[in-house]
């Protein structure tokens, strides 16, 4: 398959472009997503190709065009939506949890709900307690819903092109500090219709690092660390958190015996914890040491730059985190 | 009616010094971010300061002001220190918030400003409730939410128009239409009139030129008299300008060419200000100068000793999330 080196950002339009060029009952709908590109970019060039019907601007309102992409995914349309910030899943929070995720269900089955939400999340810009979040675990509990996070452009690619195509209501939460990073991406791969969950990026037989999005590539570097001092850590980017697919996860500890998850949240009610949870039940037996967690601290990111460094998991933070099972 | 005009010299004086303590704050932030020197995200308010001046100069210690994403002129509108602003934005431990907020969550509970804000839409629903408070309490306070036109878009803002109309409230919404949310123009995103979606719900309304001091201080005059007797909510929708993009970075292709310079050519609030004052023969114009020189040396005193500031330590981290934990 020919691959070709893009940004995080262009995999993202080009996964958009490709999809919306295949299927004409996708549109996309956001904040200044039109003419301008979108904030971030994301949309850049959809308007001028697709057009104001199939690119839509919306008001300040996420509450009511998210809302609105559930009418239109129930009417036969495949619309996606972008989040600005993924912060601003909050104000929508409603239409998503009790609506969008439970539509089908509530139907007894009768109607599907193809409908992704794109939302840019996550910390390291210096932009304060209500731009940073990336709300990976506010709908975890939701059954209906599917997550998916993005690490890398190929992951961006991929995942989205799989949520675009599948049938059910898909929230892709993508990084805003990963958008300029580059990658290879194997343009024009058919995605295989199931979004897959749990990837190895890097094997090693001494621990097992599961991370997402901005975490994985400070995971890579942790084992980077880690193994100039004789530590092999295998690093897997989780990829899916709903439904959560643990078992490549328990297959790698039956292997390196130790676990640590890496998440840009709080601990609890993180994803770690479910990941967690479900290895001590599967593989309790081929564990050397308790599963660990490296998260945020209990605390709102902060503005101020020495703070925002202070909480956010460190590539030594993480590997002091691995030394600590051995 | 409450004429501007009729304001003593020292209280003209008091307000054009506001905003030019705004324009000139607002510039060296401008300048500093361009430089690198200051993190994150800034929505700067010049060129828009008859509008938080003329509504703030009504208010007292009784009074609340509930902000948006564009909030540094409103905090100085309403009183809020500005070394204390200056540190919060250079991201430093003797900032108002700490370093912990930032440009977009500055706060001063103790000068009644209840906040920027960096959810859209985020201000009304709060002066309801203080508005709610004054109203229970007897304070004669008032309460007032500046929005953009962008914010007045969304369902939080409207369903305050409803609760401070169905509770009879103090509150005054003041909607900042500048024109554009982000690049999206009103034309675009705004249905019916904000004047008309005020009166929907019951509001007396009045449009009013936003970079005119003195129309803007007249009709929060009124507003703010019907409030504190009694008279319930009041929307104003106040035409203006941004000066910079919508944050500091922002290349502004959506503006049509020229927007600025004639808009300010035709338009400054400041420029207008001291030209109807001098035309009246109320203030000289060395008078005007003199408040420049000094508000000119007091940001500059104020961004040296911001930039000197000690950063927060790691330790502070851990405080500030509960009272208690
Ligand atoms: C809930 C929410 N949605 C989107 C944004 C992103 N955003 C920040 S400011 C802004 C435009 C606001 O426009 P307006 O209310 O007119 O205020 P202005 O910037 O013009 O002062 C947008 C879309 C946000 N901060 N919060
Ligand atoms: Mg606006």
């Amino acid at each position: 398959m020919p691959t070709e080196e893009l940004t995080y950002r262009e995999a993202i339009v080009a996964a958009l472009r490709e999809e919306m060029q295949r299927d004409p009952t996708t549109l996309i709908m956001g904040e200044d997503i039109g003419a301008s590109g979108g904030p971030f970019k994301t949309c850049l060039g959809l308007y001028e190709e697709f057009g104001p019907a199939r690119v839509r601007d919306t008001p300040i309102a996420e509450t009511g065009f998210v809302g609105a992409a559930l009418g239109l995914a129930l009417t036969g349309f495949r619309p996606i939506v972008e989040i600005m910030f993924s912060d601003f899943l909050g104000v929508c929070f409603d239409q998503i949890v009790n609506g969008i995720a439970k539509h089908r269900f509530m139907s007894g089955g009768r109607v599907k709900v193809p409908l992704v939400i794109r939302s840019i999340g996550g910390g390291g810009l210096r932009f304060g307690a209500q731009h940073s979040q990336t709300g990976e675990s506010w709908m975890l509990s939701v059954p209906g819903l599917k997550i998916v996070c993005a690490s890398a452009p190929d992951v961006a690619y991929t995942m989205l092109k799989a949520a675009i195509r599948d049938d059910n209501p898909v929230l892709v939460i993508e990084h805003k500090a990963l958008l300029s990073t580059k990658g290879d991406v194997a343009i024009g791969t058919e995605p295989d219709g199931a979004l897959s969950g749990p990837k190895i990026l890097r094997t090693g037989s001494d621990a097992t690092i599961v991370a997402s999005l901005a975490m994985v590539p400070r995971a890579l570097a942790a084992a980077d660390l880690l193994s100039a001092g004789g530590i092999e850590a295998e690093v897997i980017d989780i990829r899916v958190l709903r439904p959560m697919d643990t078992r490549p996860i328990c297959k790698s500890v039956r292997k390196t015996h130790r676990l640590v998850t890496v998440e840009e949240q709080a601990q609890v009610g993180g994803w770690g914890a479910e990941v967690a949870a479900q290895v001590v039940h599967e593989a309790f037996d081929y564990l050397d040491a308790p599963p660990a967690r490296v998260c945020l601290p209990d605390y709102p990111l902060p503005y101020s730059p020495v703070l925002e460094d202070a909480a956010l998991p460190s590539p030594e933070a993480i590997a002091a985190a691995v030394r600590a099972l051995m | 009616m409450a004429s501007g005009l009729q304001l003593s010299r020292d209280q003209l004086l008091q307000a054009y010094r506001q905003m030019r303590l705004i324009r000139d704050f607002e510039e060296t932030v401008h300048e500093e971010f361009s430089a690198g020197a200051i993190p994150g995200f800034v929505h700067l308010y010049a060129g828009e300061e008859a509008c938080g001046v003329g509504v703030c100069t009504h208010l007292d210690e009784r009074d609340a002001i509930a902000s948006t994403h564009r909030g540094h002129g409103h905090c100085i509108a309403k009183g809020c220190d500005i070394d204390g602003m200056m540190h919060e934005i250079f991201g430093r431990r003797a900032g108002l918030c700490g370093g912990k907020g930032g440009s977009m969550h500055i706060a001063d509970l103790s000068k009644g400003m209840l906040g920027a804000n960096g959810i859209v839409g985020g201000g009304p629903p709060l002066i309801c409730g203080a508005a709610l408070t004054a109203k229970t309490l007897k304070t004669g306070g008032v309460a007032v939410a500046f929005v953009g036109d962008g914010g007045s878009n969304q369902g939080t803002t409207l369903e305050s128009y409803n609760l401070a109309k169905v509770w009879n409230l103090p509150a005054i919404f003041v909607v900042e239409d500048n024109g554009y949310a982000e690049s999206t123009g009103t034309k675009y995103s705004v249905g019916g009139s904000q004047v008309q979606r005020g009166q929907g719900f019951g509001l007396p309304a009045v449009e009013v030129d936003g970079s005119d001091f003195f129309a803007v201080y007249e009709v929060a005059g009124e507003a703010v008299e019907r409030a504190r007797g009694g008279g319930g909510p009041t929307l104003i929708h106040a035409r203006l300008l941004r000066y910079y993009g919508h944050f500091e970075g922002d290349a502004t292709t959506y503006r049509g060419p020229g927007e600025v310079a004639s808009y300010k050519a035709a338009k400054d609030p400041l420029m207008q200000f001291r030209n109807r004052v001098i035309e009246a023969s109320l203030l000289k114009p060395d008078e005007f100068d003199a408040v420049d020189g000094e508000v000119k040396q007091t940001v500059a005193r104020t961004l040296t000793q911001a930039k000197a500031a000690p950063m927060p330590t790691e330790a502070d981290l851990l405080t500030d999330v509960y009272n208690r934990y």
